[in-house]
This record gives C-alpha cells, sequence and structure tokens, in this order.
C-alpha cells in the first residue's frame, strides 16, 4: 500500500498543486521571561518558504525549535519581526496552519473517532464532513480502534491520532514538532513514506522538526539548521533529489555528514 | 521423547488445577452457603424457642420469615449453577449473610430474650419490623418529604455552584469579584445559617431548601473551579489551532477536563447537604426523617428511631451509588476509577 502511495505520488510531483501557502518568518526574535530574567530563544531569525514546500527545522534539544512553531501557529506573538502566511500578518491560531505537537494530547475524554473530529467539529462543519474523519483514520490505519480511549492505545498510535486529527483539517501550511519521534523505526520508515505521498497528492506546505537527519533529507526539499540557543539559522541547504528517495543514497550520506558536522557531532559519523 | 513429556507435564498441569478447584468449591463456597443458611436458621429458631421477655406482636412473622431466607439462601448455595447471574451473586454475599445472621442471632438473644442489653434503648428485631409494617404511612410520608426537600436543594445547590465554578474558573474578572465572597461564605457551615434562614424565608421549606442548596454549592463551586483552572493549556492550544472559538474552549474542552473533579465535588456535596437536611427537618421543617427521628425520640419511641435511621442509611447510600453510576457513565474514559 506504501509502495503504491509512493508510486502514484511521484506521477503527480513534478508540479504542486496550488494549496499550500506561502509562509515568511522576518527578521523574529523571541524570549521568555523566567524568574525575572531573560531567556533569549529565536534570535533573528529569517525564512522565506515557497507555497508547498516541504522544510525540516534541525537543531539541538531546547534550542527553540518548538518555539518557532508556536510562533508560525499564532499561539504566540514574537517579541519583535513578523509572521506572514501568504502576505497576511500572522496574528493568532487559523486552521488553515495546523500543528501536530510533540505531545500527542489527545483528549482523553475523547475516542479516537472524536479526537479526529476535533478540528471539523471546532468549525462547525462536522455534520457534512464526517466522511473526511472516516477517511483520514483509514489512512493512518487506526480504523479498527476508532471507538478506542486514548488511554487504550501506544504511544505511535496515538501519535498517528494527532496526525489524523491535523489532516483531517486539509491545512495550507502542516507544521509538525517530531510528530514520529514515538514511533518504532519500522512504523516510522512507513510513515514517512505515507507523509511525503500525502504532501505530494495535497501539495501543503510543511514545515517539520526533527532530531533526526536522516529523516530529514528523506522527507524534506530543505534542511535548515539551527543553532544553539538563542536559535540562529546556520545553514540552509537545499535537498535537490527526486522521490521516494532512498536511504543509502550517496548524495543523501555527503550531506548528512555536512549537516551532523554544522551541528558539531562531525567525529561521531 | 522429551516433546511427549512436555505434553504429559501440561496435561498433568492442566488437570490439577480442575480437580483442586472442585474440591475448593465444596468446602469453600458450598460451605460458607451452608453457614450462612445455618446462620438465619438460628435467628428464626432464636426468636421462635424463647419466649418474648415484652410484648411484640411480630416475633413470629420474624422467625418465619429469617427460616424461610434461610431456606432460600440453601437452595441458592446449591442450586447456584441453575441459577446463572443471582447464584453468582449470593454467592458472592454468602460471607457477608453468615455476618448478618450470626449478628441478629445475638441481637434477637441479647434483647428479646435475656435482657442482656438495656430494653428500651435497644429494641429487638421484631420491635422495628413492627414499625415497617404498623407505621408504614407515616414513614414513607416522611421519605417522601425528605427526597422532595433533598433532590430540590441538591439540583438547585449543584447546578449553580457548576455554573460558579465554571465562570470563574474561566473569567479572570467574574473570579475577581466572586473568589473573596466565596472565601468569606464557603467555609461557613450552613447550618449556622439556620436561624436567620428561618425567620428571612417565607416559608421554613425554602429556608431549607437555601441552606441545603448552600451545603451543596460550596464544594461544587470550588472543585468545578479548580477542575477548571487546571487543565493543561496544551489542551488549548491544540483546540484553538484547529479552529476553536471560546464558547467550543468552554463547552467542550474545559468542562469536560474538569469533571472528574466535579464530580468529586457533588459528591462532597452529598454529604454535608444530608447533615443540613436531618437538621433543618429536626428544627425548622415538620415533616421529613430528621422529623420523624425527633419526634420518636420526644416520644421515647426507640423502636422507630432505629427503624428510620435505617431507612435514612438506605437513602443516603442509594443517593450516593447514583451519583457514582452516573459518573461512571460519563467518566467511562478515565481508567481506574473508584468503585462505590
Ligand atoms: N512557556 C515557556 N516559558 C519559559 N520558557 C520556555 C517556555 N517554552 C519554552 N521555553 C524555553 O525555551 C527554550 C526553547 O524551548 P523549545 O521547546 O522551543 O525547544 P526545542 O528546540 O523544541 O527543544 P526539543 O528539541 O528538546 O523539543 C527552552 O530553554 C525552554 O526552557
Ligand atoms: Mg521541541
Amino acid at each position: 500500500m506504501v509502495a503504491q502511495a509512493i508510486a502514484q505520488a511521484t506521477a503527480e510531483a513534478i508540479t504542486y498543486p496550488a494549496v499550500g501557502a506561502a509562509l515568511d518568518i522576518e527578521g523574529v526574535s523571541h524570549a521568555f521571561d523566567i524568574d525575572g530574567a531573560t531567556l533569549p530563544v529565536l534570535d533573528n531569525v529569517n525564512l522565506a518558504i515557497a507555497p508547498g514546500e516541504f522544510v525540516a527545522l534541525l537543531g539541538p534539544s531546547g534550542c527553540g525549535k518548538s518555539t518557532l512553531l508556536r510562533l508560525v501557529a499564532g499561539l504566540e506573538k514574537p517579541r519583535a519581526g513578523a509572521l506572514r502566511e501568504d502576505e497576511v500578518r500572522i496574528t493568532g491560531p487559523h486552521p488553515s496552519r495546523v500543528v501536530v505537537f510533540q505531545d500527542p494530547t489527545l483528549f482523553p475524554w475523547r475516542s479516537v473517532w472524536d479526537n479526529a473530529a476535533l478540528g471539523l467539529e471546532a468549525q462547525g462543519i462536522l455534520k457534512t464532513q464526517r466522511h473526511r474523519v472516516d477517511a483520514v483514520l483509514e489512512l493512518v490505519g487506526l480504523t479498527s480502534f476508532r471507538n478506542a480511549y486514548p488511554h487504550q492505545l501506544s504511544g505511535g498510535m496515538a501519535q498517528r491520532v494527532a496526525l489524523a486529527r491535523a489532516l483531517v483539517n486539509d491545512p495550507k501550511i502542516l507544521v509538525l514538532d517530531e510528530p514520529l519521534g514515538k514511533l518504532d523505526s519500522l512504523t516510522r520508515i512507513s510513515m514517512q513514506a505515507e507523509l511525503v505521498a500525502l504532501w505530494q497528492r495535497k501539495g501543503f506546505t510543511t514545515l517539520l522538526v526533527t532530531h533526526d537527519v536522516e529523516e530529514a533529507l528523506v522527507l524534506a526539499n530543505r534542511v535548515i539548521v539551527l543553532s544553539d540557543r538563542p536559535a540562529r539559522i546556520t545553514a540552509d541547504i537545499a535537498v535537490d533529489r527526486p522521490y521516494p528517495r532512498h536511504r543509502g543514497d550517496p548524495y543523501l550520506a555527503g550531506l548528512r555528514k555536512q549537516i551532523l558536522g554544522l551541528l558539531g557531532l562531525e567525529a561521531t559519523w | 521423547m522429551s516433546t511427549y513429556s512436555v505434553s504429559d507435564a501440561t496435561a498433568a498441569a492442566a488437570a490439577a488445577p480442575r480437580g483442586s478447584v472442585r474440591l475448593a468449591n465444596l468446602s469453600g463456597s458450598y460451605g460458607v452457603g451452608l453457614a450462612a443458611s445455618l446462620a438465619w436458621l438460628a435467628f428464626g429458631v432464636s426468636s421462635l424457642y424463647w419466649p418474648d421477655l415484652g410484648d411484640w406482636s411480630r416475633t413470629d412473622s420474624l422467625g418465619i420469615g429469617a427460616i424461610v431466607i434461610a431456606a432460600f439462601v440453601l437452595f441458592g448455595t446449591f442450586g447456584a449453577d441453575y441459577l446463572g447471574g443471582a447464584g453468582e451473586a449470593l454467592r458472592k454475599r454468602a460471607p457477608w449473610l453468615v455476618a448478618l445472621g450470626a449478628f441478629l442471632t445475638l441481637w434477637e438473644v441479647a434483647t428479646a430474650k435475656f435482657a442482656w442489653l438495656p430494653l428500651p434503648f435497644f429494641p429487638p428485631p421484631q420491635s422495628i419490623l413492627e414499625v415497617y409494617t404498623d407505621d408504614l404511612p407515616k414513614l414513607l410520608d416522611s421519605v417522601f418529604a425528605s427526597v422532595k426537600l433533598q433532590l430540590g436543594g441538591y439540583i438547585i445547590g449543584a447546578t449553580v455552584g457548576f455554573l460558579t465554578g465554571v465562570s470563574i474558573g474561566w473569567s479572570q474578572k467574574i473570579g475577581y469579584w466572586v473568589h473573596p465572597v466565596l472565601r468569606f461564605i464557603g467555609p461557613l457551615p450552613a447550618t449556622a445559617w439556620l436561624p436567620i434562614a428561618f425567620f428571612s424565608f417565607p416559608s421554613s421549606w425554602s429556608a431549607s431548601t437555601f441552606l441545603i442548596a448552600l451545603a451543596t454549592g460550596f464544594p461544587v463551586t470550588v472543585l468545578t473551579w479548580s477542575g477548571v483552572a487546571s487543565v493543561s493549556s496544551a489542551y488549548y492550544d491544540v483546540a484553538r489551532t484547529l479552529g476553536a472559538k471560546p464558547s467550543f474552549l468552554v463547552l467542550k474542552v474545559a468542562i469536560p477536563a474538569a469533571l472528574p473533579h466535579v464530580f468529586v465535588g457533588l459528591f462532597m456535596g452529598l454529604g454535608s447537604s444530608f447533615a443540613v437536611l436531618v437538621v433543618a427537618e429536626m428544627i425548622g421543617v415538620k415533616a421529613g426523617l430528621g422529623w420523624y427521628l425527633q419526634w420518636a425520640q420526644g416520644w421515647a419511641a426507640y423502636s422507630n428511631m432505629y427503624a428510620a435511621l435505617i431507612v435514612m442509611s438506605l437513602l443516603c447510600s442509594g443517593a450516593i451509588t447514583l451519583l457514582f453510576r452516573t459518573r461512571d457513565r460519563l467518566l467511562v474514559w478515565q481508567k481506574g476509577v473508584v468503585k462505590w
């Protein structure tokens, strides 16, 4: 099924459908106040993402990746600079920019199906769009768990429900904060393929945070490397390879070495 | 060779427990059932065999009733396999039936037969049975009055408390005004308002309703409030990025997340409102079980008192069971909730 989806997707991959939105991050700086002291987290981040691009963010733990995603989502306002979606300044959350958070944060009082339906229900369109929930649960392979409650799911299944809950909204920008972090390596590889297939089919702009350099290289058009806190962009690397990509690709291996070097891990390679 | 020995061993292992289960059944659960039957038989026989020391009209009915129960337990025990759920239920309760039968026998002997316990204060079981048969209309009227008063006050208090709790948990502005009032008035026992309530309300019934509502409302408010306030902001973030409006955040995020706390508040409110109900009935309202207790004490009718107490305890326990059932229904998504 996965291979089929990829094959089908690659055929359409040459031109992006015009669903994705452009995302501009202009001179964004952010800081938190902890016990009266100011903790700078983002330092003048500039990033222009074209519609339909797949951008991966790599950086050391605690450097400010999740914070940047919260700003993109509109959950917080930056201390300086501006973020724009299709030239329109982001001032608050909007369902066109959906986030899959680092923790699945499923609502424990809702069944899997009801969790996935959350966005449609919040926007008041669930009554006419129930089939979308069914379709997206099928996509993440959880149809048989539609009536289960979150405490009955494994960590990986919960993460898949969180992904389904985001995808059901047909976002223009999909923001992913280590969405595959809790999956076992097999499920992870198949979910990566599903993600690429989905992205190619739907054409949304994707911003993915990951700790896994290989994952970034297999999935993204473009890899952004961030410095230690406060995060600055230290490298902006285009990954110009067709999909489906192979993990053993020597071109990707070269990029991997370069990126690990930027992250200060050259010796371990 | 080795496969044979393995399968032999498993077969033996499978066979062994079966035999021992049989044995355990005979000596354990049948034994307990038998003991329960005997205990109730002893209760019946003890009340029929010795003459009463006082003048009670229901001794024979009591004795015969106990023997009938003993017979039921006996048949139930040995016919358990054919009785399905009822048989299983009886088997589970058999140890309690033993204890109850023994206790009743002791009580019967200690009061009606040999008066080891001083008589007017410790009435025998047959005199309590007599209350239930001869004073039934009055008792039922009291039950009805109590339930009506309690239900009205509790529903008002729980509703107001819930709405107040959600409001102050959600809106800082409302919290600013309500919180100090809550701190000032809430910890006061509702019974302290009794004198004021009874002269400032048009009827003693409305005053009591107010007091019961007050006793219920405070814990419900505080726990609903703390429940709403402790909802993780991550839930709100998720809902907001999916396009939720404030009304959705309150109704579909804050309230369901706070519901486990709300039920703790409802449970605490139930307990404190029972106390207020009884006191209010004793002092103000001339109806209900509290009043019945007071009246019985005034006439030194101790068996009526015990009879009313037993009814009261069944009602309170029933109310709590109902609350817990409702909670289990609504909170199926929680794991490991306490069973009442
Ligand atoms: N709400 C907050 N209040 C105060 N400090 C915060 C808050 N959120 C994040 N921080 C701080 O900002 C820094 C960056 O946090 P962030 O979650 O963005 O890191 P991250 O890059 O996503 O790390 P990881 O890869 O481990 O998830 C951390 O030092 C954290 O302590
Ligand atoms: Mg993070």
